[in-house]
């Protein structure tokens, strides 16, 4: 046979990824696409986009918002979800706190990543959604590894990843009862340099924070923060100007930044083909603190 | 570049989580942190060595326990491939895990602790990736280090392999004498195996052809998703979304869709959103026909000049079974998911049951429990158009839904 029917894996990634989006807009009644500003879901995006054109896409864009989300992220979701015409729900974690008199965790290094959870359950629940395509992939951590791509949440949203359901070739099983909901991971199997590339492949735009930038920032162990009132200062802190790009754009609270002159897509591939140091492991605060730390949130109904 | 998904099966402790990170420790793609963290955790177990295994075994129970309990995916890259890797439980109660990682792989490492040979859980997974037609299995005989590297050893355990793979269906086998923990004969030829002239792990894994693997002949397009964007601009477009499964569709084909057997021809292809003169197997793309028939989710396109697909509503299946809660017995009913369509079914006789130890054809069956092998007869409630599993692994596969829990209860493969 020539060679023509060999695909590179990047169409290979892609063809997977929209496959499993029409399986969610064929097996689904409410399906939600939760959409971070972040450079995973914007990827989502561009291959929903793609998985129906020329049709517009058959999801609700879904954002919980933290109210510590840096203001280029949020623009930037703004200016795609108008140019797109999607429908954009919002949610906000300070009113979930405020509704339900919940404790927010103080001190150095509080998050209220955990919180969003409760958030996102409510909403959920609100719109009636049985399925939210989420971007999490597999190589971002060892309980995300785990995790099926069609994910089984019952009512209360939990996870049980000792009853996992099987999922056998690409038969995937999104049969459940009114209350509980699927989450899917269509990008489950790219890694962070998949992601890359394939942004620059495809040349998507992203939020001006994923390049190199001088910004002013929270020297704290070691990490940079960015400079804001929504962190609890701490007396070793150093504040420092310092030229960096963000890796993950999460809440400001739990996401760092990594020092790069990295300023265009093919130089922020370059550096992250050659980095020694996952993305988690490099930005995320939050996966830190104890070794199962990701299982335990997923299976209290977390992303 | 193109992608390699392989899974490491076998029997608990035959070294398959140490293998893929072995793997992955030598060719360089275990980064400093997780190696930190590898070694942190390391410390804290009895004999302070550094375990590989730990990069595999995500979840709290299996890092107790030191088990794994679900498969685990991992990547990598080589100058030559990208890799999938995908690391099953041992144990007979997580077959079912075992069986959702072997479904998608080209290639199964079937390992065997040169101590032990061929055990009980190395027929069972190789009959499962025998069912299940991976088209490639690399035996490891692994854990060399502790049978003083012994190249009798060795030859006495490929032979008993042979033996059992003759009762098979594998299309390409490969013995490989390894050591995962100290990484003999994995990436670099071992130095301790002087006699063994073969190729490393590794270098099977970049050099396995998987592009013959596919069908190329047979157009099967099962439609996923009708776009209508119901927009002034398209007021007449109607794409049918789907995944091509195997074969070529071109422009201007002619096509028949099942079950209805309407025909019509191929007046455009879009691969996201642009159009394309042909398409292939595995490409997700929008076809657009020339006349204007009754197509919904769940119907298969099929170029009309190549073999046509079997349309029944009787199917001869090989099952896995893997409810642990209720026996799939005559008389069951289920929801049978094939491609994307759905339909109801029912168990119309158990034929036999297969003996996982020797093969062998047991009848008069009762019952299958969980992680039975068996041939079973079913009857749906509306015909299906199918390709026996071993001529077109796509089509010929479809999976049991309970219909009270709606959990998938088994695998099949329509023969
Ligand atoms: N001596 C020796 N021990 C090994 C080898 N491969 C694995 N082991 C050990 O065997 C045990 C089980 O390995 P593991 O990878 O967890 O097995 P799994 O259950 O098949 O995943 C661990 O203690 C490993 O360190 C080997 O090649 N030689
Ligand atoms: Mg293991």
């Amino acid at each position: 046979m020539t060679s023509k029917i060999e695909l590179d894996y990047l169409d290979q990634l892609e063809a997977e990824a929209i496959y499993i989006m029409r399986e969610v807009a064929g097996q689904f009644e409410r399906p939600a696409l939760l959409f971070s500003g972040g450079k995973d879901s914007i990827t989502l995006v561009r291959l929903a986009q793609k998985a129906f054109a020329p049709a517009k896409i058959p999801f609700t864009l879904v954002h919980v918002d933290t109210g510590h989300n840096f203001e280029e992220a949020i623009k930037y979701r703004d200016q795609l979800v108008e140019k797109i015409g999607a429908k954009l729900v919002v949610r906000y974690v300070e009113d979930t706190i405020k509704a339900k008199g919940l404790q927010e965790p103080t001190g150095k290094n509080a998050s209220r990543n955990w919180l969003q959870t409760f958030t996102l359950l409510d909403t959920i629940e609100e719109f009636e959604f049985d399925a939210c395509i989420g971007g999490a992939r597999r190589d971002e951590e060892k309980a995300r590894a785990k995790e099926r791509i069609f994910s089984f949440r019952d009512e209360f949203g939990q996870w049980d990843p000792k009853r996992q359901r099987p999922e056998l070739w690409n038969l995937f099983n999104g049969r459940i009862h009114k209350g509980e909901n699927v989450r899917v991971f269509p990008i489950s199997n790219w890694t962070e340099l998949d992601v890359w590339s394939y942004i620059r492949r495809e040349n998507i735009a992203l939020p001006s924070i994923y390049f190199a930038h001088d910004r002013e920032c929270i020297l704290r162990d070691g990490r940079l923060l960015n400079n804001t009132p929504v962190i609890q200062p701490d007396a070793n802190d150093q504040i420092v100007t310092r030229r960096v790009r963000f890796r993950t754009v999460g809440d400001m609270t739990c996401t760092a930044a990594v020092e790069s002159d990295a300023a265009t897509l093919d130089e922020v591939v370059a550096e992250i083909t050659i980095s020694r140091i996952s993305e988690r492991g490099e930005t995320r605060i939050d996966d830190q603190q104890t070794e199962a730390a990701m299982e335990d949130r997923k299976k209290g109904g977390y992303f | 570049m193109d992608l390699l998904r392989f899974i490491t099966a076998g029997s608990v402790d035959d070294g398959k989580s140490t293998l893929i990170g072995r793997l992955l420790f030598d060719t360089k793609n275990i980064l400093a942190d997780q190696m930190e963290a590898i070694e942190k955790a390391s410390k804290s177990r009895n004999d302070g060595e550094i375990d590989l295994a730990l990069l595999t075994d995500g979840l709290r129970s299996e890092r107790e326990q030191g088990i794994t309990i679900d498969v685990a995916y991992k990547y990598f890259q080589t100058p030559k491939r990208k890799f999938i890797s995908i690391d099953a439980p041992g144990h007979i109660q997580y077959t079912r895990n075992m069986v959702t990682g072997a479904s998608n792989a080209d290639l199964a490492i079937i390992l065997v602790d040169a101590r032990q040979g061929v055990a009980e859980q190395t027929r069972r997974h190789s009959l499962i990736a025998s069912m299940l037609g991976i088209p490639h299995v690399v035996v490891a005989v692994n854990k060399m280090d502790l049978v003083d590297y012994s190249e009798d050893r060795f030859l006495e355990i490929a032979q008993s392999y042979q033996e059992l793979a003759k009762k098979l269906q594998i299309k390409d086998l490969t013995i490989v004498p390894v050591s995962a923990l100290n990484g003999d004969n994995v990436a670099e030829a071992s130095p301790n195996m002087t006699w063994y002239t073969g190729e490393t792990m590794l270098s099977v894994l970049e050099k396995v052809n998987v592009l013959s693997d596919q069908n190329l002949t047979d157009g099967r397009f099962s439609v996923q998703y009708v776009v209508r964007p119901q927009t002034d601009e398209y007021h007449d477009y109607r794409g049918y979304a789907g995944r091509i499964q195997s074969g070529t569709f071109r422009k201007g084909d002619r096509i028949t869709v099942y079950p209805s057997e309407l025909t019509s021809s191929i007046e455009k292809i879009e691969l996201g959103g642009k159009e394309v003169e042909e398409a292939f197997a595995s490409q997700s793309v929008t076809v657009l026909l020339s006349s204007d028939i009754d197509i919904s989710r769940g119907d298969l396109i099929v170029t009309s000049d190549n073999a046509q697909p079997i349309l029944s509503q009787d199917l001869e299946t090989l099952i896995c079974w893997m409810d642990d809660r209720k026996e799939l017995k005559v008389g069951s009913k289920f929801n049978l998911q094939h491609g994307t369509s759905r339909t109801r079914c029912s168990v119309r006789s158990i034929e036999y049951r297969v003996d996982i130890n020797t093969y062998e054809k047991i009848e008069e069956v009762e019952g299958l429990k969980l992680n039975d092998v068996a041939r079973v007869v079913l009857r749906t409630a509306s015909p299906i158009a199918y390709d026996p599993y071993l001529k077109n692994r796509a089509n010929g596969a479809a999976i049991l839904i309970d219909e009270t829990s709606n959990v998938t209860v088994g695998a099949c493969m329509v023969e």
